[in-house]
């Protein structure tokens, strides 16, 4: 048998040293870290316009430098829930997870402005629930801030090959492409609806057997959506008044 | 059992016999899955594609290898009273170095396999090996030992990986630098559901995806090594 003193002084000596050498590791990966989960998060939010991308590309085809100079030659506005922009903050230093704990009225909207082409488009971000755990996902609405360009959603937890379909089968955000989310001025979201979309221009389809996770995105795109409201009247009406004067 | 305590008075690196036997004996007679029936969580949960699988496959070797080394080289120093909190240390500083390196050098396969990484640390195949082999034996037949069972996982987990992904994706290797598309409904794939007038008829199949499948196929696989390795059958 070893004694106490030996015992803890062995502890003492291993755990000391394990931790030592693991804050250097830290502390010599952190920068990359910290890069990479960057990188990963903008390379999330572009696929809301992968269409709309520079040489057609994927955004699995960019490489990280280009994704960095995308982000840094977007304009990055940062919304209060009035639709006013706030000063000094990036739409890229905002914490969806953290904006969703706090009161309603606190939040803040991150809004990525995206050029291609000399088109305008607006990404919004968004945040729900599904079956298990919390989804998100990014939409991008073209310049009438009406009309929908593209759609990128992701989870935490939702089962493989049901809800998870919300982020791994192409055909479910596919659909989003040119569905309206105002009729007649009126804002009506997007519905992902159980048994196939009836209406073309609100409704997709929902993923069979993800009965759950498909009301949590309608749920998510409503509420989410209905927040930079403020904002989409004010580019809704300019883009009107533009429309008028080219007539 | 092949790996009760082994008389040497050896060189420090040797190669013979009783060391090859030590990285061959889990592939098959001894393997970690099939004939021991450990690690079954991470093999459930990480084998619906082949990459993320691959990589799991990597993480546990590096683990299994160089804590069955550091445990063996303090085995006559640590204290048998605490020897399991001490292993467990072992265990999961190396699975925090590889969790920092995944997240610095490979951030997308970090994400996929999320929590399953961390769970390196309670999967049973680490432990096992240290209270059974590194405790008893010199460092380099230990990390030998080591590296043997973090391939038998890795194999049963890659042969599992290879089959719920062309069956349930239609692709291999998705997500890594040579992901090959085979069988599915656009132009992208090698064979195009859609045009094809043999393959029309042919759906990905969801069961695949689920966790579930692998359970099955683990079953079928144990089923085929005892069919024609009947040494492994229990005759009582």
């Amino acid at each position: 048998m070893y004694t106490t003193r030996y015992v803890i002084g062995f502890i003492f000596i291993l755990t000391a040293s394990v931790a030592v050498g693991l804050t250097g590791l830290r502390e010599a990966t952190k920068n990359m870290a910290v890069k990479n989960e960057d990188i990963f998060n903008k390379r999330a939010i572009l696929s809301a316009v992968e269409d709309y991308l520079p040489d057609g590309k994927k955004v699995k085809d960019l490489s990280d430098q280009e994704v960095a100079q995308i982000f840094d030659n977007m304009q990055q506005p940062v919304l209060n829930m009035q639709g006013e922009v706030l000063d000094g903050v990036q739409a890229e230093d905002i914490d969806m997870a953290k904006e969703r704990k706090k009161p309603e009225a606190e939040r803040r909207l991150p809004l990525y402005i995206y050029e291609h082409n000399g088109q305008k488009f607006y990404i919004l971000s968004v945040r729900g629930n599904g079956l298990w755990d919390e989804i998100w996902g990014n939409i991008a609405l073209k310049s009438d801030g009406n009309t929908i360009a593209g759609a990128a959603f992701d989870h935490k937890g939702e089962t493989p090959g049901l809800g998870a379909e919300i982020k791994d089968n192409p055909t479910f955000h596919k659909q989003f492409e040119g569905k309206k989310i105002y009729e007649d001025g009126q804002y009506v979201s997007i519905k992902v609806r159980k048994g196939g979309a009836k209406n073309p221009e609100h409704e997709v389809d929902a993923i069979s057997g993800a009965t759950v996770t498909s009301d949590g995105v309608t749920e998510m795109l409503y509420r989410g959506i209905n927040y930079y409201q403020p904002f989409l009247k004010e580019i809704r009406q300019s883009d009107s008044a533009q429309g008028l004067l080219m007539q | 059992m092949a790996e009760t305590a082994v008389k040497e008075k050896e060189p420090l690196f040797q190669f013979g016999k009783k060391e090859r036997q030590l990285l061959t004996d889990p592939l098959n007679d001894n393997n970690p899955i099939t004939v021991q029936v450990l690690g079954i969580c991470s093999a459930l949960a990480v084998t619906s594609l082949v990459y993320p699988s691959v990589v799991m496959a990597v993480a546990v070797t590096f683990v299994t290898a160089f804590s069955n080394l550091f445990t063996s080289m303090l085995r006559n120093y640590i204290p048998k009273q605490v020897r399991m909190i001490v292993q467990l240390v072992i265990i999961a500083s190396l699975v925090t170095v590889v969790e920092l390196l995944l997240k610095s050098f490979n951030y997308p396969i970090y994400k996929q396999l999320s929590v399953y990484i961390g769970l390196i640390i309670t999967n049973c195949i680490v432990m096992g090996r240290l209270e059974a082999f590194a405790m008893a034996n010199k460092p380099w037949r230990s990390f030998l030992d080591g590296i043997g069972n973090g391939l038998g996982y890795g194999a049963i987990l890659i042969i599992v990986g290879i089959i719920r992904e062309i069956f349930g994706k239609g692709s291999l290797f998705a997500g890594s630098p040579i992901e090959m598309k085979i069988i599915g409904p656009t132009a992208d794939y090698f064979i195009n559901t859609t045009d094809s007038a043999f393959f029309g008829w042919y759906a990905n199949n969801n069961l695949m995806v689920l966790p579930a499948a692998a359970m099955f196929i683990i079953g079928i696989l144990i089923w085929i090594q005892r069919s024609y390795n009947t040494k492994l059958v229990d005759v009582s």
